[in-house]
């Protein structure tokens, strides 16, 4: 394992907005875990760690598309499809956590940051437009890719505010943001490729995993006794 | 867990409770990152206290050196800042140089390779198991933990998975490696992925008819005792120390 996902480190956005946005993030973490508890049952246990593992693994593919900007897939989408947005946020901080800890990958201090950025916003945005685009297409693949291209959209952008407000160099936001924004689209369809094979596969030959698919479940037909 | 960071040394600082060591590294930190940037002989002090634990816990330079190039994408934008900067700008070999870019990146350099190189000591002297029960100690939610723990676990087994259906696929005579054969690795993640997952499902059954409630045993030792959180609250002690001597001086 010698490509390493990197996330914001320490010194590149001041202390006081680092602080707020830390704040921000255990909050947020915190409803997520008051209505995560209902969803994590016997079977999303199993699911949640899985789902994690996977997001640890495919955050490993990092692109170095810019000297000085990498990026790397986030999984945001690919965990609120199979786990639910809440459960989900919790996997993508829980990776984010470990990889700060156990691989010192992103700054302690930043991690406020980083976990709003990809497990707040990012799961968010990704979210929503499951919901709905599922409406529309009624095609779980099609959902993912465009899905995740948004959501890494958003989560880049993201950054991009948090520098704005406590960068602690000058430099144009509108360079920072065109940068971003383009390295993310490119991120984004290659883990929308991913996201979308993975969750087509599962949603093929176990639909009762996916989380996204809930509420087109039937429910089991009642037996009359005559 | 083969692939973490973790050392395994005899040594004082390995012996120390994980709980009291994540506190200390989030503590050391927290001053490096508020520390003012033009601190310069701050950024040298704490670089010193670095290096004392790095030589208790005997973890060698050049293991750290190599491992710190995760920083590196970082470094890079940090060369970049002096050129791409605003305001006044200095004249330095024939080179016209932002002072605020210079500033800017000096500070990521510092704080970042502190930062980077307080958390690879923390992952050298703690195994992975350790630190998930130190962040529990540490009244961290107990889905995190569970969520962690079982990642972790699962890592292992995407892994296994992985090479398994790896050898399947060349032993049938089949080794897709150019584009238009990307439709073979796309199947393999998803069926990769309900492989691992069923087997994963096949583990934690195991573990909730073993007695699994969400949380691991606890290891026979108790909590950490008041002199481990002493000796390791010296780390982020000794730097306030000498982040107030500097700024104060």
């Amino acid at each position: 394992m010698d490509v390493r996902a990197m996330h914001i480190a320490n010194g590149i956005v001041n202390g006081p907005v680092s602080a707020i946005f830390a704040v921000f993030a255990v909050a947020a973490l915190a409803y997520c875990v008051r209505r995560g508890r209902a969803d994590l049952d016997e079977r999303l246990a199993p699911m949640a760690g899985l789902v994690a593992a996977f997001i640890f693994a495919v955050q490993m593919l990092n692109f170095q598309v810019l000297p000085g900007v990498s990026g790397h897939l986030l999984g945001g989408t690919l965990a609120v499809i199979l786990v639910g947005p809440w459960v989900g946020a919790l996997c993508v901080s829980t990776v984010l956590i470990v990889q700060c800890l156990l691989f010192a990958d992103g700054g302690l201090t930043a991690l406020g940051l980083n976990i709003t950025n990809m497990a707040l916003l990012g799961t968010a945005a990704g979210y929503l437009l499951v919901v709905g685009l599922l409406k529309v297409f009624k095609n779980l693949g099609a959902t993912a890719l465009i899905a995740s291209v948004v959501s890494v959209v958003v989560a880049s952008q993201g950054f991009v505010l948090e520098y704005a407000l406590g960068g602690t160099t000058s430099l144009s936001l509108s360079t920072i943001a065109g940068t971003m924004a383009g390295v993310h689209v490119l991120i984004g369809i290659g883990e929308g490729l991913i996201a979308a094979t993975t969750v087509a596969t599962v949603a093929r030959v176990r639909p009762d995993l996916v989380y996204a698919l809930r509420r087109f479940r039937t429910p089991a037909p009642v037996e009359v006794a005559a | 867990m083969n692939n973490t960071l973790h050392l395994d040394r005899p040594s004082p600082v390995h012996r120390l409770a994980p709980e009291v060591k994540i506190a200390a590294t989030v503590l050391f930190t927290i001053v490096v990152v508020a520390t003012p940037r033009t601190e310069f002989v701050a950024f040298a002090g704490y670089a010193g206290l670095l290096a004392v634990v790095a030589v208790l816990a005997r973890i060698p330079a050049p293991w750290l050196l190599k491992r710190s190039t995760i920083e590196l994408p970082f470094v890079l934008l940090a060369v970049w800042l002096p050129f791409a900067g605003h305001g006044e700008r200095v004249d330095w070999l024939g080179l016209s140089l932002s002072v605020d870019g210079l500033y800017g990146a000096w500070n990521i350099f510092a704080k970042g390779t502190l930062g980077v190189l307080a958390s690879l000591l923390l992952a050298a002297s703690t195994t992975s198991r350790d630190l998930i029960l130190g962040l529990d100690r540490l009244r961290c939610p107990s889905v995190f933990t569970q969520i962690a723990t079982f990642m972790l676990r699962y890592l292992d087994v995407l892994a296994d998975d992985a090479r398994r259906m790896r050898i399947a696929r060349l032993s049938r005579g089949y080794d897709p490696r150019f584009l238009w054969q990307v439709k073979a690795f796309a199947v393999g993640i998803g069926s990769l992925f309900l492989r691992a997952y069923e087997r994963g499902e096949r583990v934690y059954l195991a573990m909730v008819s073993r007695g699994y409630t969400g949380r691991l045993p606890a290891s026979e030792q108790g909590r950490a005792p008041v002199a481990q959180w002493v000796a390791s609250a010296l780390l982020p002690v000794a730097s306030a120390g000498i982040a107030l001597v500097t700024v104060l001086s």
